[in-house]
């Protein structure tokens, strides 16, 4: 199984590395080219955990919709060129501490677990589609339902958002 | 972090996603751990919550940028008086 922690590991470095490119890159479209890679090692990472449905589902969900949603916005507004004006050095701080505290809180709460023995790599198919739609279907079928008039009442609070403002901007 | 250190509106959205995607990843991790299909139920509306999240802010950002050209959260401070 050296392969599989190769590619681990691999995949491990991709995601935080790009997160960080997230969070640290100035131009808004190199942050989103950074998120969709991070996206693909996300889904690399389900594939090796054996959950191939959620992989599927995220690159297509992810990084075909909403990171072009993110693109097209980005270039409606024209933004690539400007520089945001920083916070303050004080803020930044505050989040740099905050985030460090949290890791901290992290890895102190790891360290004192045992490893609970390895965990068998044995071909688990729950992740496959059968299994998590007989799931979805059985137990679950209120929330997705529920999902469903949410999917609804976003969309159209998306679209009456939207068109108010054309109104406004008609009436001037 | 990111969502505190930065002031443009498009890129904390990002930076939600980032998170709600370390959500994700650590359900997942749980379902292989305990052998359980319904946690990856569980990231499967995480992912339909986020969409509709984005698709809803997205449309605020864009209405934002109309109103006052900038997506500088600090202008929305006006929002007080």
């Amino acid at each position: 199984m050296d392969l599989f922690e190769a590619i681990f590991w691999f995949l491990t470095a991709m995601a935080i590395g790009s997160a960080l490119g997230v969070i640290l890159s100035r131009n808004p479209i190199n942050s989103v080219l950074f998120l969709i890679a991070t996206f693909f090692a996300i889904s690399g990472h389900y594939i090796l955990m054996n959950a191939q449905f959620l992989a599927i589902v995220n690159i297509i969900v992810y990084a075909g919709a909403i990171m072009v949603l993110f693109l097209f916005v980005i270039m409606l507004m024209n933004l690539n060129a400007d520089v945001e004006p920083q916070k303050s050095r004080l803020v930044q701080f505050a989040g740099i501490i905050s985030g460090g505290i949290l890791f901290l809180l992290i890895l102190a709460a790891l360290r004192d677990m045992k490893a609970a023995g390895v965990i068998e790599k044995t071909a688990t198919d729950i992740g496959l589609m059968k299994n998590l739609g007989k799931t979805l279907f059985q137990n679950y079928v209120f929330p997705f339902e529920i999902s469903s008039v949410l999917f609804l009442s976003a969309m159209i609070g998306a679209m009456v958002i939207g068109k108010k403002e054309t109104l406004v901007i008609d009436k001037n | 972090m990111g969502v505190l250190m930065r002031r443009n509106a498009i890129i904390i959205f990002m930076c939600v996603e980032l998170m709600l995607n370390a959500v994700n990843l650590l359900m997942v991790a749980f379902s292989k751990m305990f052998n359980d299909p319904s946690s990856q139920i569980f990231v499967f509306f995480i992912m339909v919550v986020a969409a509709a999240e984005v698709a809803v802010g997205l449309a605020i950002i864009v209405m934002m940028y109309r109103k006052v050209h900038s997506v500088d959260i600090n202008i929305l401070n006006r929002l007080k008086h």
